[in-house]
């Protein structure tokens, strides 16, 4: 081992502690009636993760009902924008059933439901696609679904609604605060702490109170599993770097952590730039917030000056989120991983730009980490020769009314 | 820990002087009556009119008053608190404008003070201030419900330093081992209280007590003997037949959203006495 001061450096495979927590951020900040809650979920996670038939099933329902594994993906003509001998893979999270990451999660803390005898699902859900997901897999597993989605997201993004409703779920429109991601967090919360019992909270990000985000990183871990074998199988090497999008930041963590333990490989991730970096107007978390407590766990916030939580923006209702999972911010202050923001226009000249040079049109969230990759690129900050992954997380089908407005066309 | 010749003395072998809090349970205790104890959230129906229904209830009879600290996203609130604490927040109410008011209220009366609020505005003003500032200005004591025992040891630590409470909610679905925690926690204190929520769920006014409700106090009341505390009960009280319920085999009974209600139909027409009266009319049993 290098002389390193442990305190102050990611150390692989460490994280969370016993008590939930990365460093000094994560825990369990939430209302005493949860934490029996909290103990099952830790206990029932901990025993499917020793249960090799748990392990099987959960292999093989991500082989033939998501699709996995998802293909790393070689772009040259994208790769030509960015700069001279520069190869980017795109992990194409895409492809998975439903269009995104999202699903990996769902299938697997759907499973850990139904094996802990609970058959009322709830779930938040911003852009849709952890809604989708979430229903998707109910419908699947004979499971209730109730989405608690905010009101301003119900109407950016109305066809991932009606995608809910049509696989049977019930979509509760919130309209306190924001009316974004957070307040569904707030109220599926408030539903989860009433209906305890009979209740399993799937939530959707690598965030939230433990042993959450240490469960969707596990279930969101094989796109990085996977990515490092194809990668190796591809070019016989690491990535020079990294790059996902990140809201609440589990394609992130998903892609990161299985590549945590190679320091050679830089790991960025790319939060919502929005229309400026003005108080209210992004969603860059890491970039501009500080440490707080928010949805149970302590992590950097946007936050007033007197600990209220500040409003934000994003074109792309995914990564609308004034939060973030602990990790990244324990990766952020350890230095394993950086934290950068793009903007609504750098992430829609990212769609457009993959969209005509590779036809793979991208979700707006991960168009984020393309268009950023893109705009380094020509400002010539990425080195000749690197070999680059990109997350893409998920398929922009859904955001096309969204972009339609933005580049002012009536559909 | 480390020496005895160090002179520091650790929270855990520290004695505290018996606390406001205790006294006031002691107080109702020989009178026979439970303690009344009322929620108002600071900056509702605005800034002004908070001390003056403060003031009003403690007049009116309230033993305990817990004044509310607005919070953006409160998670264990119904929608009664959350409205008020929008309208508190858009007045322009601050964790010091919250400090402003104890201490206003503390000049002029000596009802005991609690603090209830979410724990990132506490820690973003910054946990030492906070509990230097708000002994400073007379209150005893913190209910934070978002900061279980797992996570309470830094504000804990400090609280007790400055001789406040933290006082723990326990709620039906806690086993027994988490409630003697509590109990235990709250012992090594300044005194305090367990505070039982009466039901599964976020705070609001409901027609009727929970069934078990007794019961449940019961397993309570079991679990602490050792530390004899005073129980109150809160979640989901709004009569005067529910406190005094709840008070015939409870030691106290927070009401909040019922009186927050009562305020926003008295907004325009002198919010303070009608508050006065309502408390007044718990007191007569």
């Amino acid at each position: 081992m290098q002389q390193t001061n442990i305190k102050n450096a990611y150390e692989h495979n460490h994280y969370p502690d016993e008590r939930g927590h990365f460093g000094d951020y994560g825990g369990k900040f939430v209302p005493e009636n949860l934490m029996a809650v909290l103990a099952e979920l830790e206990a029932a996670y901990k025993d499917a993760q020793q249960d090799p038939a748990f392990q099987e099933e959960l292999k093989r329902e991500l082989s033939s009902y998501v699709g996995r594994p998802t293909t790393l993906h070689y772009v040259p003509r994208f790769s030509e924008r960015v700069g001279k001998n520069v190869k980017i893979y795109l992990k194409r999270e895409d492809l998975a059933h439903t269009g995104a990451h999202k699903i990996n999660n769902a299938l697997g803390q759907g499973m850990l439901a139904k094996r802990m005898g609970k058959k009322r699902i709830i779930a938040e859900t911003g852009a849709g696609q952890h809604g989708v997901a979430t229903a998707t897999i109910c419908a699947k597993l004979g499971l209730d679904c109730i989405i608690y989605m905010g009101e301003v997201d119900i109407q950016r993004q109305s066809l991932n609604v009606f995608r809910m409703k049509l696989l049977g779920a019930e979509v509760r429109s919130v309209n306190s605060g924001t009316k974004t991601l957070k307040d569904a967090i707030n109220e599926a919360i408030r539903d989860w702490v009433t209906n305890v019992e009979t209740t399993f909270y799937m939530f959707g990000t690598a965030a939230g109170p433990a042993p959450y985000p240490r469960i969707v990183r596990d279930f969101q871990a094989v796109i990085g599993i996977e990515a490092r074998q194809q990668i190796m199988q591809q070019e016989g090497r690491l990535p020079d770097s990294i790059y996902a999008c990140i809201g609440g930041g589990s394609n992130a963590i998903g892609i990161f952590y299985p590549f945590a333990d190679a320091p050679e490989v830089k790991l960025i991730g790319v939060e919502a730039g929005g229309s400026s970096m003005e108080e209210g107007q992004h969603a860059s978390t890491l970039v501009a917030g500080r440490p707080g407590v928010l949805h149970g766990a302590m992590s950097y916030l946007l936050q007033s000056d007197d600990g209220q939580i500040l409003d934000t923006h994003s074109i792309s209702a995914g990564l609308d989120y004034p939060g973030v999972g602990p990790e990244h911010s324990y990766m952020k202050d350890t230095g394993r991983a950086t934290y950068v923001s793009a903007n609504d226009a750098t992430a829609l000249k990212g769609l457009e730009v993959l969209s005509r040079t590779e036809g793979i049109i991208p979700a707006l969230e991960s168009a984020h980490a393309i268009g950023y990759v893109l705009e380094q690129g020509e400002q010539g900050n990425i080195p000749e020769g690197s070999l680059i992954v990109i997350n893409l997380s998920g398929r922009g089908d859904k955001d096309m009314m969204t972009v339609a407005k933005a580049f002012n066309v009536q559909l | 820990m480390e020496t005895i010749s160090s002179g520091v003395i650790t929270p855990e072998n520290q004695q505290y002087p018996v606390g406001k809090i205790t006294q006031t349970f002691e107080r109702a205790h020989s009178e026979q009556r439970g303690v009344i104890i009322p929620y108002f959230m600071c900056g509702y129906p605005n800034i002004k009119d908070t001390v003056d229904i403060v003031l009003a209830a403690a007049e009116g009879g309230a033993d305990i008053i817990e004044l509310g600290m607005p919070f953006s996203d409160p998670l264990a609130d119904g929608a009664t608190i959350q409205h008020a604490g929008q309208v508190a927040l858009e007045q322009g109410m601050t964790i010091q404008g919250c400090m402003d008011i104890a201490k206003q209220v503390s000049a002029k009366s000596d009802v005991t003070l609690l603090m209830m609020g979410y724990y990132n505005p506490i820690l973003s003003y910054g946990l030492e201030r906070f509990c230097a500032t708000a002994s400073a200005n007379g209150v005893s004591g913190l209910i934070i419900p978002d900061l279980p025992v797992e996570e309470a040891d830094p504000l804990q630590e400090i609280a007790y330093r400055h001789g406040l409470a933290l006082i723990y909610l326990v709620p039906p679905t806690a086993p027994d081992e988490r409630i003697v925690t509590a109990a235990k926690r709250t012992a090594t204190g300044p005194g305090g209280f367990i505070y039982c929520v009466a039901l599964s769920g976020v705070t609001g006014s409901r027609l009727e007590l929970p069934a078990h409700l007794q019961d449940f106090i019961a397993r309570i009341r079991a679990a602490t003997q050792e530390q004899k505390l005073p129980l109150a009960v809160g979640f989901g009280l709004s009569t005067p037949a529910h406190i005094a319920t709840v008070t015939s085999y409870a030691e106290g009974a927070v009401i909040g959203s019922a009186l927050v209600k009562l305020i926003d139909q008295h907004k325009d027409d002198q919010p303070a006495e009608a508050v006065k009266m309502y408390i007044q009319s718990l007191r007569q049993k």
